[in-house]
């Protein structure tokens, strides 16, 4: 067991470094196949009204002008060390994890990040409980009474959720419920109160963008526990289980559904880190201030080091969430670690 | 979702023989798989509807000039004299007549109908050609993995890996949104489809990659392989004419349930304002344009209901298909 953890671990810091060499690498490249220059991005950082001078002596102390493989470690070591950086007036110091300077603000990213790292949380993890509770329970109750009225109308339901897009549920629920006077149940989009500083107003601003979130995947989870549960209640055990003479409910929750939960905890761990990364779509639709917004918003003024931080931060939760379900694995499969 | 096609489950599924014997004998007849999935297919209702819708989109994504042209309309152009020059938006309210079946838009009074028609065209042609790019690269590395195994196995399944650890979505906002105008030798829509479908199709590869992967090392071991290989016949022949005929029905399948995700795909980076760049007309910028029009509902609805209607369509197909190839699928 330990061995195993280990060598997760180890594969999970592998894949990261291979992720931030192909981001570092697509980021440095493209840009100049743009036609972006040392200069014009030393220029970022200095301001526009620096001399053709100042900017090429900024451009050497920033590095830009050095091999890719040496701005790369530069970049790596920042994250694990932290960097000092040289605009030309003073040195500054950036703390671990340094993911560089805003061309925009000339303010470290990694407390940005941080700052909106709540409010992704709070969306993601507060829509993830509702749409594995309705999914899960949806799903189950479809494959017990299958071919019901209810199972089709779940069904149909569900596939119509799957073929939403967010962005547009998104914004018919606050034309409905936000904009619209008569159903308004929450307030428009873009604000956000954190948890500790008043509970009630924090799931207020929330309630809409989680429901809409929640559907989609419920939609999703629902089709997939249908079947999941339809496979494994057609398995001989669950026969044996109604042979011992078990009452249903017992063989529906403690056979049938562990069967049917396995593949769904997969799915759900890479779901649930993806959005961690960034509920772009969603954060967009309602203007919440999360780090998909962020990472909108520096794509939109081509802020490379933000968009570098925000991808990098991004793959750093889809890893850390298959490492998590990869030893949860291992502790209910024994196959899995010894294989 | 297809109700009535899941009844053909693992213990009632009667071999050929069975069934003519039980109706009183007349000829015996082999039947393809490709026949018998058609006749399961033609009894889903459901699933045809779908497929029908699909052909339809097609031919509008097709013939969009010519529908847009029936009505006298172009997608870019501005109807001006019809839109409230305080308020901006439509005079009518929503601007609804003979001549623009959907309304126009608030401002500048395009017609949304033929801006909804051509849509299709970007939607469908850039959702096709990334299918066409992962279903290519999965199915030749997953073959090769799962045939040749060992190293060449690990060093394609740590690749698929690493793949799957990007967050696609953030990744390729990024990617489409620092490419300029003007790039690769490629300006305009061209390059902007094409830069599409190279994230949307090079990322999803991995996906379709695990599934021909896992299925080639399972036909690998089955007897008419052994059967080939005794007979003197080398790797190409066994990938091409043993394996790769037995990986169709899943290739299919996934490829069919692939496009509507990658229509939803597409539809987000264009709602993003990092698809392909107005005035092109699509449903995801159509969209986004419509948010700050709220109070006019039907700029949203109609491209909205293009999205569903084609993803809908396609996942409907989709889920009938995979019934018919595969009866235990549910």
């Amino acid at each position: 067991m330990v061995t195993y953890i280990i060598r997760r671990l180890i594969w999970a810091i592998v894949m990261l470094t291979i992720v931030s060499i192909i981001t570092f690498g697509i980021f440095f490249l493209v840009p100049r196949l743009a036609g972006a220059t040392s200069e014009s991005l030393a220029a970022r950082y200095v301001g526009r009204t620096a001399s053709a001078e100042q900017v090429k002596i900024a451009a050497d102390k920033l590095g830009f002008n050095d091999p890719l493989i040496v701005q790369y470690g530069r970049f790596a070591k920042g994250i694990v060390a932290g960097a000092d950086y040289d605009y030309g007036p003073g040195v500054e110091r950036c703390p671990a994890p340094c993911f560089g300077y805003s061309f925009l603000t000339r303010l470290p990213v990694w407390p940005d990040l941080l700052d909106r790292l709540p409010v992704t949380l709070s969306l993601a993890i507060g829509a993830a409980v509702i749409w594995v509770l309705a999914g899960v329970a949806t799903g189950v109750l479809s494959a017990l009474r299958r071919g019901s009225l209810f199972d089709r109308a779940a069904m149909g339901v569900a596939l119509a959720g799957v073929s939403l897009p967010i962005f547009f549920t998104g914004i018919v629920s606050l034309v409905i419920f936000s904009y619209g006077h008569p159903f308004r149940i929450t307030a428009p989009g873009g604000s956000f109160t954190p948890f500790d500083e008043n509970p009630a107003m924090w799931a207020y601003n929330l309630i809409l963008p989680w429901i809409t979130l929640a559907f989609l995947y419920a939609a999703g989870y629902a089709r997939l526990t249908r079947a999941g549960m339809l496979e494994t209640m057609s398995e001989d055990y669950i026969r044996t289980a109604r042979a011992k003479g078990l009452n249903e409910r017992r063989v529906v929750v403690k056979h049938g559904l562990r069967g049917a939960l396995t593949p769904i905890l997969t799915i759900f761990g890479l779901d649930l880190g993806l959005l961690l990364g960034g509920a772009v779509l969603t954060e967009s639709t309602y203007s919440l201030p999360g780090m998909g917004k962020y990472a909108i918003d520096a794509i939109t003024n081509q802020d490379l080091p933000k968009v570098m931080g925000v991808t990098l931060v991004a793959a750093f939760f889809v890893v850390f969430a298959n490492l998590i379900v990869d030893l949860l694995y291992a502790v209910v499969d024994p196959r899995v670690r010894l294989g | 979702m297809t109700a009535p096609m899941d009844v053909t489950g693992g213990d009632t599924q009667a071999t050929p023989e069975a069934v003519v014997d039980a109706a009183g004998g007349p000829a015996i007849q082999g039947r393809s798989l490709g026949q018998i999935a058609w006749m399961r297919l033609k009894r889903d209702k459901v699933a045809l509807a779908g497929g029908l819708i699909v052909i339809f989109l097609i031919l509008v994504a097709v013939f969009a000039p010519v529908i847009a042209g029936a009505f006298g309309q172009d997608p870019t152009q501005f109807n001006s004299d019809l839109i409230d020059s305080s308020t901006m938006v439509p005079k009518t309210g929503t601007g609804i007549s003979a001549d623009h079946l959907f309304g126009i838009e608030p401002v500048n009074g395009r017609d949304i109908f033929s801006r909804v028609v051509y849509g299709a065209r970007i939607s469908l042609l850039i959702a096709f050609l990334a299918t066409l790019l992962s279903v290519v690269i999965g199915t030749l590395l997953g073959v090769t993995a799962g045939f040749f195994g060992g190293l060449v196995d690990s060093i394609i399944s740590k690749t698929m890996d690493v793949f799957l650890a990007f967050p696609l979505l953030v990744f390729a906002i990024a990617l489409a949104g620092i490419v300029p105008d003007s790039a690769f030798g490629l300006t305009g829509d061209t390059l902007r489809v094409s830069l599409l479908v190279f994230i949307i199709g090079f990322f999803n590869w991995p996906y379709i990659g695990r599934i021909v992967r896992g299925q080639t090392l399972s036909l690998r071991e089955r007897e008419f392989v052994d059967a080939a290989r005794s007979l003197g016949a080398r790797g190409p022949y066994i990938i091409f004419r043993e394996l790769l005929p037995n990986l169709i029905a899943p290739i299919l399948v996934y490829s069919t349930l692939l496009i509507p995700t990658n229509v939803l795909f597409e539809a987000a980076l264009s709602f993003l304002g990092v698809g392909v760049r107005p005035p092109t007309p699509t449903w995801g910028g159509m969209l986004a344009d419509a948010v700050r029009f709220y109070t006019i509902p039907h700029f949203m609805f109609f491209p909205g209901m293009a999205i569903f209607i084609t993803v809908l369509a396609f996942n409907l197909f989709g889920d009938g298909l995979r019934d018919a190839l595969d009866p235990k699928a549910r």
